[in-house]
């Protein structure tokens, strides 16, 4: 039975289900209870945006505030993961996997295939990535290409409530690394999902708006972007096909080659920077395997090669934003 | 006339009441105008704490140089970093003290010794360490100081500090401010020990703890603590105990905290209150001394809002600059 839920309420019900079917789930993370050994209420927060409220309540001690040390609780859900347990850590934002680095990058990505399949670290990290807060250079990033980059690790990003519970779900129940993003702006997003149990499987990207002049390739909030930049465009006849990647490790590149075969045409968006981005890594693939298809040279939109600002005027022009994408679209529609 | 029994004479008492009560003001108006919605972004206020940030800056030079936290609107004041172009940074305006690049969470000023605010818990520990080698090098007797809260002196990055400012007997001094929670959780969950001292001294390191609320405690341990530093005799930590007035960040509804708890704290253990009783009672200062400071004060912060929120917003062309770019 489906029902309207936000994205918030969907991540905290996979959390639920997984844990009511698997003893070996547990979840950690600062302030993910809230409240803990002070006078007030235990369960006060649920983490900083209430996405675990009331688990506290059904599962107790398979809830961990942790204290303020990442490499130490992340590292610590990397070594249960490698010794049975299925542990979900919450960083609060992805800003902050600095100050883990080693835990992500060189062990858990890296056990399984360093000791021969001999280990898997089944751990999933959810955090928090994105712009529009007003929140600064510190607290706004995306960096999801950074993570994309590493072998050995698996990263999602839901762009809606049905994907984030059933992508939460299949990230839970993988036996690799998952690096769970969450985009600020969408946990309050309402939409119909399932009470019953789903898992999405990874590297299959949704085809969320068929078109046959252009094909927009993105993911996360910038679905969103892209989304309005088409129906803006549709006034002019002009089709955009949108494809939201749901997985950037696992990547459906079937999907979005299929596409460009089709339309010929191709806008990257990604609220990354330009560099080494996914807009950048769609691009070249795209250039490699569907070169002849191509009826003109291929349009990235990004936020600029600069730290997120801070000021209101300056982060509305730092992301990318519908008439943005719709321009890139003119652009290759002119060729 | 009484005599002076405070470590300071009276033209220092009435800057020390004027720091604290120029961030108490700051800090109340933030939290209305935040409430108005006319503030951007993550705000986490000072009010409460400011004997700390004051009685420690008293002994600082702009050659010294602090690493702050993200609540750091107390530390830039203390630190003589300008009202007005903080305010203006809060609104993210042009005239901000970092071009409203940076907002609440990463005001900066180098010219005052101030190296940021900080959005990366902990990460000020280190800034500090380099801010005593690049004094040691120099042989300028400065010192680099750096503050967290009782949360995030559980960051390896700060005890990894703490070792190697000891290793290089480095003027380093690490300051912890604990005010008894991390956002919602409480520091008796948090922290294994009960004293810092012990912390410190696992890492080689003095340490003294000290009741943050009052000014003079904490003026008089940070002074002996920053003078050995600037005469060779290596780091230190001093921990205040202290109490957060507001929130964690602004719109918390605090209901992790106990019934009646920042009532009571706020009757009984304000440290600008607590000062000002002190030095009237020991007939110092007089009442209307200290109301002359409260009325420039209000008008300062009065003036510092109507130029923030009258100011222009950057444009455009300040997007790209301060970067090395080449796409
Ligand atoms: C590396 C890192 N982890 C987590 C956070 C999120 N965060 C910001 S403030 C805070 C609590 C800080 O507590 P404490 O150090 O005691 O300082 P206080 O806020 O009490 O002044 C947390 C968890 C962060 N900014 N940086």
């Amino acid at each position: 039975m489906a029902r309207k839920i936000s994205m918030r309420q969907a991540l905290n019900e996979a959390l639920d289900q997984e844990m009511a079917r698997d003893p070996t789930v547990f979840v950690m993370g600062e302030d993910i209870v809230g409240g803990m050994g002070g006078d007030g209420e235990k369960d006060a927060w649920g983490g900083v945006l209430g996405v675990t409220k009331g688990l506290y309540s059904k599962y107790g001690d398979r809830l961990l505030d942790t204290p303020l040390s990442e490499s130490a609780y992340i590292g610590a859900a990397v070594g249960a993961a490698a010794c049975g347990m299925r542990p979900v850590a919450e960083l609060m934002f992805i800003d902050f996997m600095g100050v883990c680095f080693d835990e992500i990058f060189n062990q858990a990505a890296k056990f399984k295939y360093m000791f021969g399949g001999k280990a898997e670290t089944p751990v999933v990290i959810r955090t928090m990535i994105g712009g529009g807060f007003r929140a600064a250079a510190q607290h706004s990033q995306v960096l999801t290409p950074l993570f994309t980059h590493i072998p050995g690790l698996k990263v999602v990003v839901p762009s809606n409530a049905y994907d984030a519970k059933g992508l939460l779900i299949q990230s839970i129940r993988d036996n690799d690394p998952v690096i769970f993003c969450e985009h600020k702006n969408l946990y309050g997003l309402e939409m119909d999902v399932p009470q019953e149990s789903y898992a999405i499987p990874f590297g299959e990207a949704n085809v969320v708006r068929e078109g046959k002049h252009v094909t927009i390739v993105t993911y996360g909030m910038m679905v969103h972007r892209a989304m309005d930049a088409a129906a803006q465009l549709a006034k002019d006849k002009v089709e955009c096909e949108v494809i939201d990647l749901r997985t950037l490790s696992p990547i459906d590149w079937d999907t979005v080659l299929e596409s460009v075969e089709n339309t010929g045409r191709l806008v990257c968006v990604d609220e990354a920077h330009p560099r080494c981005s996914i807009a950048s890594d769609v691009s070249a693939k795209v250039s490699q395997e569907a070169f002849k298809a191509l009826k003109a040279g291929i349009q990235m939109v990004t936020s600029p090669h600069t730290p997120v600002p801070f000021s209101p005027s300056l982060e509305d022009i730092y992301l990318p934003s519908a008439d943005k994408i719709a321009g890139a679209v003119r652009k290759t529609m002119a060729n | 006339m009484s005599k002076n029994p405070f470590p300071l004479d009276k033209q220092g008492l009435l800057e020390a009441y004027r720091t604290m009560r120029t961030i108490r003001e700051f800090e109340e108006r933030v939290h209305n105008e935040f409430a108005k919605g006319d503030i951007p972004g993550f705000v986490h206020l000072y009010a409460g704490e400011e004997a700390s940030g004051t009685g420690i800056m008293m002994h600082l030079n702009d050659r010294d140089r602090i690493a702050s936290t993200h609540r750091g609107h107390g530390h830039c004041i203390a630190k003589g970093v300008d009202v007005k172009e903080m305010m203006g940074e809060i609104y993210g305006k042009a005239m901000g003290s970092c071009r409203g690049k940076g907002g609440s969470m990463h005001i900066a000023d180098l010219s005052k010794g101030m190296m940021g605010a900080n959005g990366i818990l902990g990460a000020g520990a280190p800034l500090a360490c380099g801010a005593a080698l690049a004094a040691k090098f120099r042989g300028d007797g400065g010192v680099g100081i750096s503050f967290v809260g009782d949360g995030a002196s559980n960051q390896g990055m700060f005890l990894e500090s703490l070792n190697l400012a000891a290793v290089w007997n480095l003027p380093a001094i690490f300051v912890v401010e604990n005010n008894g929670y991390a956002e919602s959780t409480s520091r008796d969950y948090a922290v294994a020990v009960d004293s810092y001292v012990d912390r410190a001294a696992g890492f080689g390191l003095p340490g003294v703890t000290v009741d943050g609320t009052d000014f003079f405690a904490v003026y008089e341990a940070a002074g002996e603590i920053i003078k050995r530093a600037r005469e060779g005799g290596g780091p230190a930590l001093l921990e205040c105990k202290m109490i957060r007035f507001f929130g964690h960040f602004e719109g918390d509804q605090q209901t992790y905290r106990g019934k009646g708890e920042v009532e009571h704290i706020r009757a009984n253990q304000d440290c600008i209150r607590l000062f000002a009783d002190k030095v009237m009672d020991a007939g110092v200062i007089k009442k209307p001394e200290l109301d002359v400071i409260d009325k420039e004060i209000a008008r300062l912060i009065e003036d510092a809002v109507v130029a923030a929120k009258a100011a222009p917003l950057p444009t455009a062309k300040d997007l790209m600059t301060d970067v090395y770019v080449t796409y």
